[in-house]
C-alpha cells in the first residue's frame, strides 16, 4: 500500500460515542422525530457518520492541508491561472459581520451597504474593462464565457439572425469552445500565425454572415499582446459578429490598457485570477461579465441600480438573457475583489500588472540558457517555455513538472497551450520576490542538467512528497472513485 | 511506421479504402504526440460526416483532440471496444485501433489525400 492509503479518513477515525460538539438546549418544545416524518422516510439505523472529538478533526484536516500545496505554501507559477498571493486583509473584510450575517432575502433597505459595494465594484470592473456595464453574477471564468455566449445569441437573435459560428484561435483555452458549443453554436478554429497572433489572412477567409462572435484572449494563452488587435476587431465587426474577450489574462493591462478600447463588446474578467480572490479548491470563482452599450439592455437581470440616494435590485429588461446564478453571486468573493481594488487603488492596479510583466520577462530571460522559448521578444505577464532539448534525452515536460514538486515548488502547466510542444507555461505573478524568482530559475537550470547528466532521476520524480508518480494513465482509464469501506463491504 | 497502403490526412487520420467503403483511425506518430489515450468519443453508426469536419474525440493524458474525418460520407461502423480499451489506440493505431468506417459520397475527396511518402515528409517537418 502507498502512503496515498495511509492517510485515514475521518470515517476511520471515528470512536463510538465520542463526540466533539455539545449543543445548547432546545428553546422550542422537543418532538420526536418520528412524530414529525412518515415511518417509510425514517431510517432504521443510525447514519455512519464519524463520532470524533473537536481535536480529532482539527489534526485530521491540518493534517491533510499539510500535504497539500498552496500560494501560502510557497511559489505557485501556474500559468494562465494567475496564482497571486490573496491578502488577509481580503479574509478580514469578506468576516465582517454585517456581510456574513446578511441573508439574501434581507429587504433592500436593510442591506444598502452591501448593495453599495456591489454598485461600486460594477463601476469599478466597467472602468477597468472599458465597458458601459457589468454583470457580478456568474460565479466562474467559464460561467462568465456562457454568459456571454447567451448574451451574443440573445443579440442576434434580436436583430433577426440566425448566427451560428463562433471563433476561436487554436491557442485559446479550452473553455472557450466549450462554452460555445454548450450555446448550440458551432466552432470554428483559427490559427496562430508564426509570431504566435491570429493569421489575419485566415480570419478574413472566416468571417461572414454566419460570424455570431470571435472569443480572443489578450493578452494570448503565448503571453503575447495580440498587436493586431484593432484590425481583428474590424474585420470580426464588418462581417456583424461580435467580439468577446477571456479575461483569463487581464492581469497583464490593468489600468494601461482597456478591452472595450480594443474594439471588444463583451469582457469578462476572473476576479479569482486578477483580482485576488481564493483561486482552485481556496473558495468559489466570479466571472464578471461586462459589455458595451448596444447590449446592455442583454445582460442578466437584476443590475444593481442607484438614484442618487439609494440602491436597489433592477429587475427591468425585457430582452435581458435573465438570472444566470441563485442570489445575487458569491458575495463573499465579491467583497474580497472589492477590498483588494481598493487597497491597490488605480495607481497601485498599474503596478500590479506592471510588476508582473517584469517578474515574466525576468523569469524568462533567466530560464532562456537552459529551456528552449519559442516566442521571441518580450512577453506579457506569462511566457510559455518548451521542454524539447530535454526531451532528447527522454525528458518530457510532465517529468520536469514533477521533479519541482521536490524544490517545494508548484509546477507550471504543462501541455498547454497545445500549439507549443512540450509546453511549459510560466507566470510568476507579480507577489513574488526576486530572491523567489532567481531561486526558482536556479532550480530549473539544475533541472535541465539532471535532464542531461540524469534524466532516470527526473524521469522517477518526485521523491519528498507524500505520494511519488502516480500511474495517470491507469486513473484515468480505470478511476476508482469508491471509499474503500464501501468497497469492502461490495468485496464482501 | 507509415504503412505504404494507406492514405494520410494533414490531421493525422489514417484511410484504409477498400470499395466504397473507408476504414478511419489516428497514425503511430499521432498516438505518440497524444500520450497515453484514456477514452475515446466515437459517432453513431448512420451519422453523416464531413471532410475536414471533426468526427470523434480523443482524450490523452495531456489533452483532447479533435478527430477530423478524411473524407465526406455517412458512418456505417464504429469501433465500439476502443469505449472500454482507448490503450488499443496507443498499442495498435493502424489495426485494433481502427476508429469508424466511412461509407463515401464523394470518392474525389480521396485525392486530397496524402500518400505514405508525402506523410511522411509531413512528419518529418515537424508534422504541422
Amino acid at each position: 500500500m502507498s502512503s496515498q492509503t495511509d492517510y485515514p479518513l475521518i470515517f476511520e477515525r471515528s470512536q463510538p460515542g465520542r463526540r466533539g460538539v455539545s449543543l445548547p438546549a432546545s428553546d422550542v418544545p422537543r418532538k420526536r422525530v418520528a412524530d414529525l416524518l412518515p415511518s417509510q422516510a425514517l431510517r432504521d439505523k443510525p447514519p455512519a457518520l464519524p463520532e470524533v472529538s473537536e481535536v480529532d478533526v482539527i489534526r485530521h484536516y491540518t493534517g491533510l492541508s499539510r500535504r497539500n500545496h498552496g500560494v501560502d505554501n510557497g511559489f505557485y507559477p501556474l500559468g494562465s491561472c494567475t496564482m497571486k498571493y490573496n491578502p488577509k486583509i481580503n479574509e478580514d473584510m469578506a468576516s465582517l459581520p454585517g456581510f456574513t450575517g446578511l441573508h439574501p432575502y434581507t429587504p433592500e433597505e436593510l442591506s444598502q451597504g452591501a448593495l453599495k459595494l456591489m454598485y461600486e465594484l460594477e463601476q469599478y470592473l466597467s472602468e477597468i474593462a472599458g465597458v458601459a456595464r457589468t454583470t457580478l453574477q456568474p460565479a466562474a471564468g467559464a460561467h462568465g464565457e456562457l454568459t456571454g455566449m447567451l448574451i451574443v445569441k440573445a443579440y442576434h437573435r434580436h436583430k433577426g439572425q440566425d448566427r451560428r459560428q463562433v471563433i476561436v484561435p487554436d491557442s485559446a483555452h479550452g473553455t472557450n469552445p466549450a462554452s460555445a458549443a454548450m450555446c448550440g453554436f458551432d466552432v470554428v478554429t483559427v490559427k496562430s500565425d508564426a509570431t504566435g497572433g491570429v493569421d489575419l489572412e485566415e480570419l478574413r477567409r472566416l468571417v461572414g454572415p454566419n460570424t455570431a462572435a470571435l472569443m480572443l484572449t489578450n493578452p494570448s494563452t503565448l503571453g503575447l499582446f495580440e498587436k493586431n488587435i484593432a484590425e481583428i476587431a474590424r474585420i470580426v465587426h464588418d462581417a456583424g459578429g461580435l467580439l468577446y474577450y477571456d479575461g483569463a489574462n487581464a492581469n497583464a493591462i490593468c489600468g494601461i490598457s482597456r478591452p472595450g478600447d480594443m474594439g471588444f463588446d463583451i469582457v469578462h474578467f476572473n476576479l479569482h485570477k486578477t483580482f485576488s480572490t481564493p483561486h482552485g479548491g481556496g473558495g468559489p470563482g466570479a466571472g464578471s461579465v461586462g459589455v458595451s452599450a448596444d447590449l446592455v439592455p442583454f445582460l442578466p437581470r437584476p443590475l444593481i441600480s442607484f438614484d442618487g440616494n439609494r440602491y436597489g435590485l433592477d429587475y427591468s429588461g425585457p430582452l435581458s438573457i435573465g438570472r444566470v446564478r441563485t442570489f445575487y453571486a458569491n458575495f463573499g468573493v465579491l467583497v474580497k475583489a472589492y477590498t483588494y481594488i481598493r487597497m491597490l487603488g488605480p495607481d497601485g492596479l498599474v503596478r500590479m500588472s506592471k510588476d508582473a510583466v517584469l517578474n515574466a520577462n525576468y523569469v524568462m530571460n533567466g530560464l532562456r540558457p537552459y529551456y528552449h522559448i519559442p516566442y521571441p521578444g518580450l512577453c506579457q505577464h506569462e511566457f510559455v517555455a518548451s521542454a524539447v532539448q530535454q526531451k532528447k534525452h527522454g525528458v518530457r515536460a510532465l517529468d520536469v513538472a514533477k521533479r519541482l514538486l521536490d524544490f517545494g515548488t508548484h509546477p507550471p502547466t504543462i501541455y498547454f497551450p497545445l500549439i507549443v510542444e512540450e509546453a511549459l507555461m510560466i507566470e510568476p505573478t507579480e507577489t513574488e520576490s526576486k530572491e523567489t524568482l532567481d531561486r526558482f530559475i536556479s532550480v530549473m537550470a539544475e533541472i535541465a542538467r539532471e535532464a542531461e547528466l540524469e534524466p532516470e532521476k527526473v524521469q522517477n520524480a518526485p521523491y519528498t512528497t507524500p505520494v511519488g508518480r502516480l500511474d495517470e494513465t491507469r486513473a484515468a482509464r480505470h478511476p476508482d472513485l469508491a471509499w474503500r469501506s464501501v468497497r469492502k463491504e461490495e468485496d464482501g | 511506421m507509415i504503412p505504404n497502403d494507406l492514405r494520410y490526412s494533414r490531421e493525422h487520420e489514417w484511410a484504409r479504402v477498400e470499395g466504397n467503403r473507408v476504414t478511419v483511425g489516428i497514425t503511430d506518430f499521432a498516438q505518440h504526440e497524444l500520450g497515453d489515450v484514456v477514452f475515446v468519443e466515437l459517432p453513431h453508426p448512420g451519422d453523416e460526416v464531413k471532410a475536414g469536419q471533426p468526427m470523434a474525440t480523443v482524450e490523452s493524458v495531456k489533452s483532447v483532440s479533435d478527430v477530423f474525418a478524411p473524407v465526406s460520407g455517412k458512418v456505417v461502423a464504429v469501433n465500439d471496444v476502443l469505449v472500454n480499451e482507448p490503450e488499443k489506440v496507443n498499442d495498435a493505431p493502424y489495426s485494433d485501433g481502427w476508429m469508424v468506417v466511412i461509407e463515401m459520397s464523394n470518392p474525389a475527396e480521396l485525392g486530397d489525400l496524402l500518400d505514405a511518402d508525402a506523410y511522411g515528409k509531413l512528419v518529418e517537418e515537424g508534422g504541422h
